[in-house]
């Protein structure tokens, strides 16, 4: 049988450092805001001929357009973003380009003013939280007949917060180094990150609770280790059947759904482990006052070896 | 229990047939699925009230009365299923399904409607300007604009096929006219539109000569057909009782939208293809089994989106597919367990029965949290944070989960249990499991 719960700090100190880098990337470089989160407009277009990137660029700052970003999404297929234009100036502006570049169809066209910038993001937040204060008070009355079943709900809700943190600094440093923005479909995978994470540590945890009170052994350590060696395999074939859904969800819904499919990704990797590294051998932790190994990693190591 | 079984299977198999006929074929009135705007293509806008000249006590009623206004004029543009609607208590959400000239839309939206009346001014360098035309009513001055109108304005067709706009002075508007017609005899009144003056069908100011005191009545004469038809219209669609300004807007185009469906059905379907190609490799025969529940669960959860019926966006799809994912997951919760009782030696049957009872606390508690968080989710996001996305990704998965709880547990269980007692039951090989010798 592996021994999972004996090799605790180990896995937990690779989440440590995980979360530690994620941490400092959200601090140091931000999640880098798409057009829903900040203010300005989105033009999505198709030219009809082939148009190259850099002079449709030129084009833009020719027609006095400064901070423009475009992107490439397909053949002919454009984003091309600006500061915050009305609907006239945007008409004319298609008017130029379909002057310099041939026929043009637009596909799309977001404009959003700064106010309801800011209160998208906000508002997901404060969804979040209230979700999770939910979980806890659900799993805690769950394992309302384990002693310390508090310990349940909160060390569920650390492998939550461990699975967000994940994904969006993963988000963050992308964000730098491809200019990965999040968007409305990136929160949405955060939620549903959120739904798969908990759902898998659940059932950890409701192994854990079985094998407790048929009392396998007075081992704690030892109960938990069988219950992680015990879903082992469930918590791989769900995460694999979740896995391909969502990677054929990215490759044919394309553009629009990848940050979904993107954060999903990340976050079935993140979650698979925190269900069955973290939030486990969190309790043992827990059960032992080990907290303090935790942070030191020297010591951990020096006593496993 | 065999019997009960075979009654089961049964209605499971009526539901089935009902949840295909529910998408193939029109049911309660509902041909198609409903849509979202990004998947079908449409305008979004939002609109936020500025409520600093609006009376305190009185900001609802303004809100209403802009809805009401924007309804009427809405109507004008003929798009079917507008939704119209208040967001918290200073905002106007604008969803025009299929409509994609987003310009013609928001100026009709925005539109002031108000018609100034203005005469000319000279000042000392001889310098002629048009300022607004007043009179003074019971010591206060008052401008000459259509507020005074009642809604009953018009457009005739003069013998000589002219168009005129034809319209009335209310009580208040009719004092103010006769004093200002009165004043200006043999001299132009101009009439403007936000600022700018109304134009003729020559492209000249509509700026007619007074010919006699105006009390109750009056037409302007001069624009197109379809100028004074709008105009008309908007007019008697009465004035937004409050400032409004265009803070979001959305135009996704049918193409694009019309696409994204094509591709998420494809997504789905290879999804769900995918998933029941692992099942049944990995588990056989009650692998194989799952997948028969599996597409059970996609009918039935594609009958409940039509008829509820569930307005789908490209977050909903999302919650869809993780739905499809985790559908299975109580079936490997079930199998797995079944394994591990028939390699303690039971026989099969009493295997699936304990597999079954021994995996349902973890279905239910990782389903409830699950089913917690949905409800948390569509509670707030359509209360107090607000957010379509969230709202639609999830009432998807939360119909998902309900479901598959249902085609998971209850559709399997009953379509082993018509195996087990039959010859193929004793081909354990079909089964994957591995019974320890003792």
């Amino acid at each position: 049988m592996f021994d999972i719960a004996g090799k605790r700090f180990l896995f937990l100190i690779i989440s440590e450092i995980v979360i530690l880098i994620a941490i400092i990337a959200l601090g140091v470089f931000g999640l880098k805001p798409g057009i829903e989160f900040s203010s300005g407009s989105l033009l999505a277009v198709n030219f009809e001929q082939e148009v190259n990137q850099a002079e449709l660029e030129a084009e833009m700052a020719s027609l006095g357009y400064s901070h423009v970003i475009i992107q490439r999404t397909g053949t002919g297929d454009f984003f091309i973003r600006t500061q915050e234009i009305t609907a006239e100036e945007k008409t004319a502006l298609e008017a130029d380009l379909s002057a310099r570049f041939g026929p043009l169809t637009e596909r799309e066209f977001d404009s959003i003013s700064s106010m309801v910038a800011g209160e998208t993001v906000h508002n997901a937040i404060i969804a979040v939280a209230v979700a999770a204060v939910g979980i806890l008070l659900y799993i805690t009355w769950a394992f309302r007949k384990m002693p310390r079943p508090f310990h349940y709900g909160t060390c569920g809700i650390i492998a939550l917060v461990h699975d967000v943190l994940v994904v969006t600094g993963v988000f963050a440093i992308m964000g730098v180094l491809l200019g990965w923005e999040i968007n409305l479909m990136f929160i949405t995978g955060v939620l549903a990150v959120i739904g798969y994470s908990i759902n898998n540590t659940v059932v950890v945890f409701d192994r854990i609770r079985e094998n407790l009170s048929k009392g396998i052994s007075h081992d704690f350590e030892a109960v938990v280790n069988s219950s992680m060696v015990g879903t082992l395999s469930r918590s791989l074939n769900t995460s694999l059947t979740t896995l391909v859904v969502v990677l054929a969800l990215m490759l044919f819904v394309g553009a629009s759904i990848q940050n979904f499919a993107i954060a999903m990704l990340i976050g079935i990797v993140a979650g698979t482990y925190s269900s069955l590294f973290v939030a486990p051998t969190l309790l043992i932790v827990w059960e032992r006052g080990e907290w303090g190994r935790l942070a030191f990693l020297r010591r951990a190591k020096v006593k496993e070896a | 229990m065999a019997r009960r079984n075979t009654v089961v299977f049964f209605i499971i198999l009526a539901l089935f047939a009902f949840a295909i006929c529910a998408i193939i074929y029109p049911l309660f009135g509902r041909d198609t699925m409903r849509l979202g705007l990004d998947l079908q293509g449409g305008i979004h806008l939002v609109y936020q009230a500025d409520f600093s000249e609006v009376e305190p006590g009185t900001e609802a009623e303004a809100i209403d009365g802009a809805i009401a206004v924007i309804e009427k004029r809405i109507n004008v543009l003929g798009v079917t299923e507008p939704l119209i609607q208040k967001q918290g208590s200073d905002r106007i959400v604008v969803e025009l399904p299929g409509v994609s000239e987003v310009e013609k839309a928001t100026s009709l939206i925005g539109e002031t409607a108000l018609l100034e009346f203005r005469e000319q001014h000279v000042d000392e360098n001889g310098k002629v300007t048009w300022v607004p035309a007043t009179a003074d009513i019971n010591g206060e001055e008052k401008v000459l604009t259509s507020a005074y109108f009642k809604e009953n304005t018009y457009v005739g067709q003069g013998q000589l096929g002219q168009i005129y706009l034809y319209f009335e002075w209310n009580e208040e508007g009719s004092e103010i006219s006769s004093q200002v017609t009165g004043r200006l005899i043999g001299k132009p009144l101009a009439i403007f539109l936000s600022g700018q003056p109304l134009l003729g069908e020559d492209g000249q100011p509509i700026a007619p000569i007074v010919r006699s005191q105006i009390t109750d009545r009056g037409q302007i004469e001069g624009l197109s057909l379809s100028e004074a038809t709008e105009l008309s219209r908007l007019l008697n669609a009465g004035r937004i009782p409050v400032p409004l300004t265009l803070i979001y807007e959305q135009t996704v185009s049918p193409i694009l939208g019309a696409d994204f469906v094509d591709m998420s059905l494809k997504a789905g379907l290879i999804g769900i293809i995918l998933v029941m190609l692992f099942m049944i490799v990995y588990y056989r025969l009650p692998g194989a089994l799952a997948s028969l529940a599996l597409i059970f669960y996609g009918a039935v959860v594609l009958a409940v989106f039509k008829l509820w019926p569930v307005t789908l966006t490209l977050a909903g799809i999302g919650g869809f597919v993780l739905s499809i994912g985790m559908a299975v997951d109580a079936n490997v919760l079930i199998f797995e367990r079944m394994k591990e009782e028939f390699a303690t030696g039971r026989t099969l049957g009493a295997a699936i029965e304990a597999g079954f009872n021994r995996a349902w606390a973890a279905i239910r508690d990782s389903n409830v949290t699950t089913i917690i968080v949905c409800v948390i989710l569509i509670w707030l996001g359509s209360s107090v944070v607000e957010s379509a996305p969230v709202t639609g990704f999830a009432v998807t998965l939360l119909i998902g989960v309900l479901v598959s709880m249902f085609s998971a547990i209850i559709v399997t269980r009953t379509l082993l249990r018509l195996f087990v007692g039959s010859a193929l039951a004793k081909r354990t090989s079909l089964f994957s499991v591995h019974q320890e010798k003792k």
